[in-house]
């Protein structure tokens, strides 16, 4: 008899472990999955080129139904799962009744987080999260009426970008002194603000939102120094939190996420947690890589593998403006560690490398990404760079042809 | 670029760097350049160009050319800025009096220029202080020579050097400084077995190349040449009958010699030489009737240097060989035109056509040029020219196509003494050097005019064997430039003497020229171009290379002088001359251990105005340094290749420092190159002490005690621009022209992070790449403009920068934006390495393109050549294609 395997998300995690899972495993499990937007799972990441009109929404779509009914996986979508019981081995859905399941893989994501100011709650202010958000945005990007985005993180740029893409004029206010702090140190964040400004956004750095004004409508953001920016929309993206609700109230033990180990196994037996949920190794992960890897680790072990999750290495990968950018690792260095920076003002290209301890701890890219995945290796594998310290920044070791003169060759 | 003279044919023309004095073939590419061969016509060089010659195509653009007058530092018409001269000129002589005015000129001016210069000072302007850099290269040569034979006379010819069967070089270093003559020579050799012998401290590339190498401790030529003459006193060799018949002070010059050299094993202690050196020497020499002996500036840049050339003329005096095919003494002369100043008359103890200042010959050349201001006595040479200059008894000078703020020794004083005076004029082709720099002092008075340049210039020049040539103009003067004695006139003319100066043309000058060493010339004067003094002007034109004297009615010049006698004494009989005590002139001590030579690299010429335009020049040796033996580079704690504060009790220098037992232990050896526009710390003539010689004034060059300190150099790049660039200050560096620009290495002890906070006012407007690995000392920036690649600055640790010679040939091109960061990396953007520096200037060859030769089996330097063409021009490169032969290990046939 098979084993009832209930999902809860439908994200791009949740979709990807039931890929996983029924390509390695189809026998084992009958899958459900709840969902609680109306429509299957697509590709959050794209929402911004759809909105920039760069793709089309049917392209950032993944599997229509069919392709879970041909896989046998029942899909519930528009329904909030709203309580697990433990002890009975169910997931409730709201008032419309309760799934059973023998094992469960909690894949809820996160939700945005909205700022504690006045105005907040005002029509017009919105998170960019979802293909709802995106249809707000289009309507006030067919008004061509001002947009500002509170965030300079990697979705605020995003948003930002589509905004204007879409014709709409854009302000960004961020708090910090540089876009994507985090992730990007000055140099990088100098480009990226550069490319923005290209695209006719402005970028107010060093501000702190006091409020959201407007009556019925949104009609303005306020800063602290006193600066009203007129507004008919507003696009609050200054980071999410985890939704832990539903483990929490199910006694499932939450920190900042809901904790699981490396199998990927929450406190409590036959439950799994997977994407930006959790919090695994006291690491939340506010990016979709690592949900990817861990849905390939859980469905490798549901089928028998033995499996780990360890943690994966940090890594933000995004395109602003058409500027490809990357960034890896601790880029902002430790006491001791030595940083090599590479740039250029013609074409905006620019690398940082963060070595420490004759290991590369660190990277960003700007303009020119495709030696991500080298760094990336050599900063996840720890391995010693000594020997090819001096040219790592310009990417993998080349092999350098032996001096041929050319009337050598002549001769 | 100047403008072509329309569509113009091959112009036969001579070379300006050397005495050798090269016939060129220069062909106009109507764009203001011109391509450059031998003249297989002239007969001093049937031909050939050495490597500095072959290059001068490259030096004809306009990029640093003075192509207006300037005035106090404005620019001015060519009137306004006569009227200064002539003005301030006749102010200064009202104050403080004639001789309160002084002319410094040039080896590179013409002889038609030198006249005029001459004749307005010393006839009009009433001031014997006219001097030349001649004084620096050549002045004890003048004086040897007249004190032997009466007048500044060279008795032979190049072609003596063919056949001769013994070639004795005595501080000369031809193989690099004359390579046309050691060319022939080389062939000498080759078709009858002659032999070679250097006499010299350094084992220079002459020196390798000789049979044998007698490395002579600094000063000690004479003791040498005295033991010569004590023994063929003593032998068969003496010619009795030639010295009774044509010489006097024979006795009293051999008595000298046997006290100076008394014996063998006293001259091998004195000379620093085994007995059986100074014996195989001796033999040679007495055992060979056709001898040559050369000089050059070993033997005349020296306190004794005078002594020295006498002391060489003895034995050939003792042994009549002098003035007979294949025989005699020879000096090689420094600049192209160094002999035709003399003849003019263009030194301080020279008054006009070989004539001195004896009352009838003041009177004569008074009378000749009715000159109402004529001087009646000997001016001041270089060295206290410039003393007077710092003293204040000169107050005017006119500087001419040279730069004493450079090339003069202590030239940080002459620098300084140069801001002090009333009134500076330079006529010059360059629009900026350490002599106009030095000339803007407080008061700012200061007139620079542009000169003609060669390839624009007309007129004439003598070279080391008495030949006239004519140098001949294939480009339009460039700009507003004039030729120097359009200049020197029109200044006359407005000083009242319109009427001496009234010449249209170089031709009327020549003949002028020509007509006073014919004027009461009754053969007592040796310099003698009478029978030229009618030609016209398409004679003069048409004048086909000639040795003087060329007496009255005759077109035919002299190969030689002397071989009968006919001495140009009074008595018609040469002198023998004892010499000093052979000494330096500054004993070394405790605290200066070391002694400091100073000479050429084989592809620069002077203080680089012109060499350092040829890309191909400069790669050679492209930065200035100091050659320490080994034992020294340990005593002073030095590192090969490192860097070290040269220092004597005149001035300092930071040089590179090169680990070689070249030079003996206890000598270093600088070139004289570097100036304040092409290096930070390179100057080598503020070193130099100013002792002269008592005869000739020639200031003793070569043997500065000195010390040696090491400088720590932590950072060490280099950069390169199309555009000059101003470097941070504190920054060692040293300037070279690379196609399309300059390149720059650099050196640097100083914080990583001033030099790049520095390096943001480089290159301005342009976009930037950078690297920046500051914990590894790294520092890496291209400039780009418009896409092109504008510059570089390459600055990392001492011990493993890249060099410049990648990204060099990409300077002023296009550069693909995916590229733009991997040139960072010090890679072509083909991958490729880059070939090395340059051996061979000629043809651009590298080492790495040699030593791929010699490992692919070529196995002398004739077979380098066959492959890579290395050598096969002016062949001043084969002493280091065999080194590098002898370096290598070959592949087994």
């Amino acid at each position: 008899m098979r084993e009832r395997l209930v999902v809860v998300g439908n994200g791009m995690v949740g979709l990807r472990f039931v890929e996983e899972v029924t390509r390695r495993a189809a026998d084992r499990f009958d899958v459900t999955v709840i969902g609680a937007e109306p429509t299957p799972a697509y590709n959050r990441v794209l929402l911004s080129a759809v909105l920039a009109g760069e793709v089309s929404e049917e392209e950032c779509r993944f599997r229509d139904r069919r392709w879970y009914l041909a896989n046998r996986v029942r899909l519930i979508t528009g329904a909030r799962a709203t309580g697990i019981d433990t002890t009975e081995r169910e997931v409730r859905i709201g008032g419309h009744g309760v799934v059973p399941f023998d094992r469960l893989v909690l894949a809820t994501g996160s939700d945005p987080i909205r700022l504690p100011v006045p105005g907040m709650g005002l029509p017009g202010v919105i998170t960019f999260r979802d293909l709802a958000d995106l249809g707000l945005m289009r309507e006030a990007a067919a008004r061509k009426a001002p947009a500002v985005v509170i965030g300079g993180g990697l979705l605020g740029l995003e948003a930002a970008y589509g905004l204007a893409r879409a014709g709409v004029p854009v302000t960004l206010v961020h708090l910090a002194e540089r876009v994507m702090e985090r992730q990007l140190d000055d140099g990088a964040a100098r480009i990226v603000e550069a490319a923005m400004r290209e695209k006719g956004i402005e970028i107010v750095l060093a501000a702190q939102t006091a409020a959201v004004e407007g009556g019925e409508r949104v009609e303005a953001v306020r800063l602290a120094g006193g600066r009203t920016i007129p507004a008919a929309l507003v696009v609050v993206a200054v980071g999410v939190r985890p939704a832990t609700e539903l483990a929490a109230t199910a006694g499932l033990a939450v920190e900042r996420g809901i904790v699981v180990d490396d199998a990927l196994a929450t406190s409590v037996p036959g439950i799994h947690a997977i994407g930006e949920c959790i919090s695994h190794r006291g690491t939340v992960y506010g990016l979709v890589e690592p949900g990817y890897a861990q849905a390939a680790v859980l469905a490798r072990r549901l089928a028998g593998e033995d499996a780990r999750y360890e943690g994966t290495l940090l890594s933000t990968r995004l395109k602003v403006s058409g500027v490809p950018v990357f960034s890896a690792g601790d880029v902002m260095p430790p006491a001791g560690a030595e940083v090599i920076t590479l740039s250029d003002s013609c074409t905006g290209r620019y690398a940082r490398l963060v070595v420490n301890d004759e290991r590369l701890v660190g990277a960003i890219l700007v303009g020119e990404t495709r030696h991500a995945g080298f760094y990336l290796d050599l900063i996840a594998s720890g391995a010693e760079v000594n020997a090819m310290r001096d040219d790592l920044v310009f990417g993998p070791p080349v092999a350098v042809a032996s001096p041929v003169p050319a009337v050598a060759a002549a001769a | 670029m100047s403008d072509p003279i329309g569509t113009m044919p091959t112009v036969r023309t001579t070379c300006p760097y050397c005495g050798v004095g090269c016939g060129i073939l220069a062909t106009p590419d109507g764009a203001g350049g011109a391509t450059v061969a031998g003249d297989p016509g002239h007969p001093s060089n049937v031909g050939r160009l050495c490597s500095k010659g072959a290059a001068l195509g490259e030096t004809l653009g306009l990029a640093t050319r003075l192509l207006h007058p300037v005035v106090d530092g404005a620019r001015t018409s060519w009137s306004t800025a006569l009227d200064a001269v002539a003005t301030r000129l006749t102010d200064v002589i009202a104050r403080h009096g004639r001789e309160s005015v002084a002319f410094y000129l040039s080896g590179q001016l013409l002889t038609e220029d030198y006249y005029v210069a001459n004749k307005l000072a010393k006839g009009f302007i009433g001031t014997p202080h006219v001097d030349t850099n001649s004084r620096l290269c050549m002045a004890s040569s003048v004086a040897g020579h007249r004190r032997s034979f009466g007048a500044d006379v060279v008795p032979g010819s190049y072609e003596d050097l063919e056949q001769a069967d013994l070639v004795v070089l005595v501080g000369s270093n031809a193989a690099w400084c004359h390579p046309v003559l050691f060319q022939r020579i080389a062939a000498a050799r080759r078709s009858r077995g002659t032999r070679v012998i250097a006499i010299d401290p350094r084992r220079t590339a002459t020196a390798e190349e000789a049979d044998a190498h007698l490395a002579v401790a600094p000063g000690q030529d004479t003791v040498l040449f005295a033991h010569l003459l004590t023994q063929i006193a003593d032998s068969a060799v003496l010619d009795r009958a030639f010295v009774a018949a044509h010489t006097t002070g024979f006795d009293e010059t051999l008595a000298r010699a046997r006290e100076i050299a008394p014996s063998l094993a006293a001259t091998a202690a004195r000379t620093g030489l085994a007995e059986s050196e100074v014996r195989d020497f001796v033999r040679a020499w007495c055992a060979t009737e056709r001898v040559v002996t050369v000089w050059s500036q070993g033997v005349n840049q020296s306190a004794q240097g005078t002594d020295k050339v006498t002391s060489i003329v003895a034995c050939h005096l003792a042994t009549g060989r002098i003035g007979r095919p294949g025989m005699g003494p020879l000096s090689f002369t420094g600049q192209p035109n160094a002999m035709g100043g003399r003849e003019v008359g263009g030194l301080a103890n020279m008054l006009a056509a070989h004539m001195g200042f004896s009352a009838v010959e003041v009177d004569r050349v008074r009378r000749f040029w009715t000159a109402p201001a004529m001087v009646t006595g000997e001016g001041l040479k270089a060295v206290d020219l410039f003393d007077a200059v710092a003293d204040g008894r000169i107050r005017a000078l006119w500087v001419m196509g040279t730069n004493p703020a450079v090339s003069l020794p202590r030239a940080d004083a002459v620098r300084d003494a140069l801001g002090r005076l009333d009134l500076l004029v330079v006529s010059d082709n360059v629009a900026s050097n350490d002599t106009l720099s030095a000339g803007i002092g407080a008061a700012g008075i200061h007139i620079r005019l542009p000169a003609a340049a060669w390839g624009e210039k007309d007129g004439t020049v003598t070279n080391s064997e008495r030949r006239i040539s004519r140098q001949r103009p294939f480009l339009r003067l460039a700009g507003e430039a004039k030729p120097d004695w359009w200049i020197l006139s029109r200044v006359a003319e407005r000083l009242g003497h319109g009427v001496a100066f009234a010449w249209t043309s170089p031709a009327a000058i020549f003949r002028e020229h020509a007509a006073l060493s014919g004027f009461e010339n009754d053969g007592a004067r040796a310099f003698d171009i009478s029978g030229l003094d009618d030609l016209d002007d398409a004679g003069y034109d048409a004048l086909a290379p000639v040795q003087w004297p060329v007496r009255r009615g005759t077109r035919d010049g002299t190969a030689r002088l002397f071989g009968d006698g006919g001495f140009v004494t009074a008595d018609r009989r040469a002198r023998f001359v004892p010499a000093a005590a052979p000494g330096l002139a500054s004993a070394a001590s405790p605290r200066f251990p070391l002694r400091l030579n100073t000479g050429r690299v084989r592809d620069q010429w002077h203080t680089m105005t012109r060499t350092g335009l040829s890309p191909r020049l400069g790669a050679h040796r492209p930065e200035p340094f100091v050659e320490v033996h080994p034992d020294d580079i340990a005593r002073c704690g030095l590192r090969d290749g490192g860097f070290a504060r040269a220092e004597t009790a005149h001035g300092s220098a930071v040089l590179r420092v090169v680990a070689t037992e070249i030079v003996r232990p206890g000598e270093i050896f600088a070139p004289i190159h570097w100036t304040a526009e092409t290096s930070s710390y390179g100057r080598v003539g503020p070193l130099v002490q100013g002792a002269t010689d008592p005869h000739s004034g020639q200031p003793e060059a070569k043997a500065t005690p000195a010390t040696l300190v090491p400088v720590p150099m932590r950072l060490a790049g280099f950069a390169l621009s199309t555009a000059p660039l101003a470097l941070p200050v504190g920054l060692w560096w040293a300037r070279i022209a690379v196609a399309g620009g300059f390149a720059w290495t650099l050196a640097g002890d100083g914080p990583l992070a001033a030099l790049v906070a520095a390096a943001t006012a480089l290159f301005p407007g342009c976009d930037r790449a950078e690297l920046r690995d500051p914990a590894r000392d790294v520092f890496r920036l291209a400039a780009f403009d418009d896409g092109r690649l504008a510059g570089a600055l390459f600055v990392g640790p001492a011990a493993q920068v890249p060099r410049w010679e990648t990204l060099a040939p990409l300077l002023g091109g296009p550069v693909a934006s995916a590229a733009r960061l991997s040139l960072l990396s010090g890679r072509a953007p083909d991958g490729s390495a880059d070939c090395g520096p340059v051996v061979c200037a000629c043809h651009s060859v590298g080492r790495e393109a040699i030593l791929a030769a010699i490992a692919a089996g070529a196995d002398d330097a004739s077979a380098i050549g066959a492959a890579v063409k290395a050598g096969t021009n002016c062949g001043s490169c084969i002493p280091e294609l065999k080194r590098l032969l002898a370096e290598v290990p070959r592949v087994a046939a």
